[in-house]
Formats: structure tokens, sequence, C-alpha cells
């Protein structure tokens, strides 16, 4: 896959990645269009739920369908307080899903936004565990400090509830998370078209992580080549650090008193 | 506060007649809200929405689609005793029915495990009548704790349980209960249910609530369409889920639709519920509660079960009999009634995927018995 900008790498966990979109597993009508969607979009971290990987299955097993060079990404889903998430995580790392974790610690099913207070304590002690931990967030600044301090290798905020494709709707609070944290900022659930995540990237976070949007697209394939291509536009365009916005009165692109002198 | 409760709120209204008095106007306004009321419920079960059942279509599709992917889940019951000392009108299994009454041993309760283990299928679902001295609850969990290690997910639905016994088959490894109210109607109930503990309509009604008290992680709910006038049934059934969603977020909430069917008994039911009214209470359904499991068994038939798989079904029954060991007995044994999807396994994955939806065998990992150690 070819990359537009590769003095431009994601650092997570000593991991250096080229592309900023993550995908996902779920939801897809077939397993079998996943290495289409890992190659189409160029994404190099992919999510999988530990609940739904089964090791014993010869066939039918997503993990088969997760071409090799994928970082993975195994979440905590199904868990409902932080020790529910401490034994799926270890659970994952001994069926050698390695020692990433996206901790999802969901105890309302009716909305399912993650519990902060859970999701840190969880956090804490899978990071003193040597867990790689990448914590699903209510984009919450005191919940995100505590993440941080807990040691969390980078944060996942979300844009807005999980399945829902309505985009970045928590865009201010997002805003704040990034002037505030050195951490990584990936956002995670809500976007549901690639100008939406164009726009975070803009913004100034450091990945998307995209599931739903690809995986229920009528075609998944096109979507997720067109995620990869918005991603990478929108980082791009973070880089080249974009012109002010005018507001007011009109600025010129010249000095107009300039003939005055000091 | 119990469902008991929420149920009051409509003592003496005449549900239908409000039923009766929908508009297709408003019909059209409530799928255009985001968010649904229980009286938005009500208009999606009117006979004014029957005529709309396009447009409920497309939108219980969406919003299945957005939150389970295009996605079954595959499960299959194993019934492992069929005494039971009630007389429910409806059921094969009643007491005062001739049928050969037989309960499992350890070693044919494994045997039917492995059997059902080799179609890959890891989602098992445990039945009994009711007949606690023979088939008790430690009976129950025992049977769980046989089978743990072959199935990720072991559900119940057994007789109605106190929140201690919940609790008690959690620890053995229960992770989801099946439990039917068979009708919300409480005047009507006692005559279906004219002895027996199961008379105990409140007793009854209460068990969901009890299981999420007991943590339970997924509790299941239903009633069988058709006992009392269905648009009725199909509104408290929502209701109830609806009322359990909110007073118990950290437990999923699934609803089935089972139908009356054929059996060993006379009993007609009062109303027949039409594949087209099935239709419009599971979209109904659907938009109300768009996170709520939907499960739809094999009494419905292959090519109806089909059709229902882009409409807000998440979870299917496959390869089943409802005979006691009727996974590995060689002889005819009687169900509790008779199925009309006889595919197998392999038949039923191919269906789906024909649908463009993938068949899920596993959707939990057990964490009761996992290595904690850090
Ligand atoms: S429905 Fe259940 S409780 Fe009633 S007779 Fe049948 S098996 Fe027994």
């Amino acid at each position: 896959m070819e990359h537009s900008n590769n003095n431009d790498p994601l650092v997570i966990g000593g991991v250096e990645l080229q592309s900023r979109l993550f995908t996902g597993t779920g939801k897809y009508g077939s397993d079998t269009v996943i290495p289409d969607v890992c190659r189409a979009s160029g994404s190099q971290v992919i999510t999988v739920a530990l609940r739904r990987v089964d090791m014993n299955a010869a066939a039918g097993n997503v993990m088969q369908h997760i071409p090799k060079h994928m970082q993975l990404l195994p979440n905590t889903s199904g868990a409902r307080d932080a020790e529910e998430a401490v034994r799926i995580a270890r659970l994952a790392r001994a069926a050698g899903c390695g020692n990433w974790i996206k901790i999802e610690v969901i105890s309302d099913n009716r909305y399912l936004l993650p519990d902060g207070y859970q999701t840190a304590r969880a956090t804490e002690i899978l990071a003193k565990e040597g867990f790689v931990v990448l914590p699903y967030m209510n984009p919450d600044l005191y919940v995100a400090r505590d993440l941080v301090n807990a040691g969390a290798a980078a944060v996942m905020p979300l844009g807005a509830p999980i399945g829902t494709n309505r985009g970045i709707r928590t865009r201010e609070m997002i805003g704040i998370l990034i002037e505030e944290f050195d951490v990584p900022i990936v956002v995670d659930a809500g976007i549901g078209k690639p100008s939406e995540a164009c726009d975070a990237m803009e913004m100034g976070v450091d990945a998307c992580l995209v599931n739903t949007a690809i995986a229920t697209a009528g075609d998944p394939v096109i979507m997720a080549e067109a995620f990869g291509a918005a991603v990478r536009a929108g980082r791009q365009a973070f880089l080249a650090k974009a012109g002010p916005v005018l507001t007011g009165a009109a600025s010129a692109s010249s000095p107009l008193t300039g003939f005055l002198g000091e | 506060m119990s469902f008991a409760q929420v149920m009051e709120q409509y003592a003496g209204k005449d549900i239908a007649g409000m039923m009766d008095r929908v508009t297709v106007a408003d019909v059209q306004r409530t799928l255009s809200r985001r968010t649904l009321s229980a009286e938005d419920y009500l208009v999606l079960l009117s006979p004014a929405a029957a005529g709309q059942l396009e447009a409920m279509a497309q939108r219980a599709n969406q919003l299945t689609v957005q939150h389970f992917g295009r996605t079954i889940q595959l499960f299959t019951p194993m019934y492992i005793s069929n005494f039971c000392t009630n007389q429910c009108v409806y059921c094969g299994f009643n007491t005062r029915n001739t049928i050969r009454r037989t309960k499992l041993d350890d070693a044919q309760i494994r045997r039917e495990g492995e059997v059902i283990e080799a179609t890959g299928l890891k989602q098992l679902l445990l039945l009994t009548g009711e007949a606690p001295k023979i088939a008790s609850v430690e009976y129950i969990g025992h049977a769980a704790k046989l089978l743990r290690d072959l199935f990720p997910s072991i559900g119940v639905e057994v007789f109605a349980l106190t929140q201690d016994e919940y609790e008690y088959l959690i620890s053995c490894g229960v992770d989801s209960m099946t439990l039917f109210q068979e009708t919300y109607n409480a005047a009507l109930y006692p005559s279906l249910h004219p002895a027996g503990p199961k008379s105990d309509y409140r007793f009854r009604l209460d068990a969901p609530e009890r299981a999420c008290k007991a943590g339970m992680r997924v509790v299941n709910i239903g009633a069988l369409l058709g006992l009392d006038v269905w648009r009725k049934d199909a509104f408290f059934t929502g209701l109830h889920a609806h009322y359990l969603q909110f007073a118990y977020p950290q437990t999923d909430i699934a609803i089935s639709f089972p139908r009356m069917r054929p059996h060993a008994g006379e009993f007609q039911p009062e109303s027949i519920v039409s594949d087209r009214e099935l239709v419009q209470i599971m979209l109904a359904q659907r938009i109300f509660l768009p996170r709520c499991g939907i499960t739809i068994s094999t009494r419905e038939a292959p090519s109806f079960r089909d059709n229902l798989i882009p409409l807000g079904v998440t979870r299917m029954s496959a390869g089943v009999t409802t005979a006691v060991g009727g996974h590995t007995s060689e002889e005819e044994e009687v169900g509790q009634f008779e199925i009309s999807d006889p595919r197998s396994v392999d038949e039923m994955c191919a269906a789906i995927r024909a649908r463009g939806y993938q068949p899920v065998f596993k959707d939990w990992e057990p964490l009761e018995d996992a290595a904690v150690a850090g």
C-alpha cells in the first residue's frame, strides 16, 4: 500500500504505524471480505472482539481472515466492569492475540456508552501487567487524565454513540483532549462517512477507528478505500496547517499600510 | 417498582380500541421519530400500521444492521427432561398428556452435548418442563456443569425461579435465561394454566426481573402469540422488555416471537397470527427497541425464516429437536411442539449466507473459570 507521508508514522506501544485508520471485524455479512478491507484501506490495526473468537474452530474463525501483517487490537466487548475487562484482556493475551488491548467497559446496553471509572480501573491494572492499553471513552477531560495517569498508550474518545454513524458530535470535547494530552488520540465510534474521518484528522486527532461505517456499507471494500484516502487527506491537511478562517472584516494578503514605515 | 405496576397504568384501558383509532398519518409521524415512547410502539402495532409494512421494514433493517451488523447468532435447544406438573392447555408436555416421560442422566446429557458440539454450535439452551422434585434446579445446574467445557454460552428455559436459584445457575455456568409469560392477560391466564405451580401469574411475571437482579447476562422474554388477542400481548411484551432495559441496563434483553403450533393436545388458539402480522410485530419491536435481541425459532417454516433475516432477527435456532434426548435417541419421541424448519446447522448457515448475512456461533467467552492471576 502506498502511503503519502512516510515520515509521519504514528507510534503506539513502540509500534510504528504508517496508516492512521484502524478497522474492525464485527458486523460484516461475511468475514471473507476482511482481507480486502484491510488491503483497500491500508489499515494496519484491526480490532476484534475476543468474545467472538473461537480458537478451537477449524473453520469459521474470524482470526483466519485477518492478514498476518495486521496489528491485532482485541477488545473487551461484553465486559460490564473492570474485573471482566481484565479477565478478557488476559484471556486474549493467553490465546495468542498479543499484548494490545482495547478496553471497552459498557454497563448500559441501551446507549452503549463507556463507563469511565471502570475503564480507568481496568487500564491501571492492565498497563501494570505490560499491556498496551487503548481505552474507549467518553471525551471527558478528567477521565482522559485518569486514563493517561493509569498508563494508557492512547485514548479513544467517541465521536458519537457507537454504531450511530452520526459523525463527530463531540468535536469541542475532543478538541480539548487534543490540546491537553501528548498520548495519541484515536476517535472511535460515531464516524459514519469518510468526510467525517477527514474532518477529525484535520482537527488534529492522531487516528480514527471505523467499523460500522465500513462493515455496513453497500460495498465495504470501496468504502474502506474511501476511508483510507480520507484519513490520509485529513492528516496531510493537519500537517500542512490550514490558513486562518476569516472572521468579520477581510484580511489583505499583502499589507496596505507598509508605506508608512515603523 | 415492578413491571406489574407498569401494567397497572393500562388497567381498564381499551388497548385494542386505542390501536383501532390510529391513522396512517400517525404511523408516518412515528416512523420519523428518533426514539419511541410506549404510545409510539402502540401506533406501530395498529391496524393502520399494517398498511405501512414496507416503510417499517426499511427502518427496521437499517436499525438492525447498524446495531448488530449483518450477523445472525445460532443456538440449539437441548431438552433434558419432559416431566411436568403443569397443565398448560396448549402444551404437549402437559401432565395430563400420556407421553413417555424421561429425564436424561449424566452420560446422556454429555452424549447429546457432544453430538450438538460436533455440528459447530456453541450456544446451547437447556429446557425442562416444571417438575422440581424430578428435574430440580440442582439437576439443571449439574447439567450445565457437565456441558460448560463444550459450550461457551449455556442458557436455560425452565420454570420460574427465585433470585437465589438464578444466582445458583449462574454459578454453574449459565449465562442466559428464557421465560415466556405466555399471555400478559391476567384474567385469561388461569384458564390456560389451570393447575400446577405455573398457575401463579405474578410469580412468573416477575421472574425475568429476578434473573436480572441475579446478574444473568441475557434475559429473553416473550408471549406465546395467539393465546390472547395478539396485538395486546405483543404490546405488553414490548413494554416488559422496555421496562427491563431501563431498570437493568447491564442485562441484555431479548424477545422471542413464538406462535402457537400444532401439538399433542386439542387446544385451539384464540387468535391466529398470520405471517404478515408476525412481521408487523417484529418490525414494531425492532423500531421501538433498536438494541433488543430478537429470536425466531424453528416453529416457523424455512422460507419464512429466510425472509425474516434482514428484518430484525438477531438469533435463530438450528438443528432443532424438541424431544428429550432427541439429538441422540433412535426412537421416535414426542416433542413439546412440532417444528417447521428441520434444517441442519449446515443448511441453516448456507441459507443465512445466501442472504448476505454471517452465521455467528460464538458470542461469549466464559469468564468464571478464567485464570485471573496477574
Ligand atoms: S408449557 Fe412448560 S410448564 Fe406448561 S405443560 Fe408444557 S412443559 Fe409444562
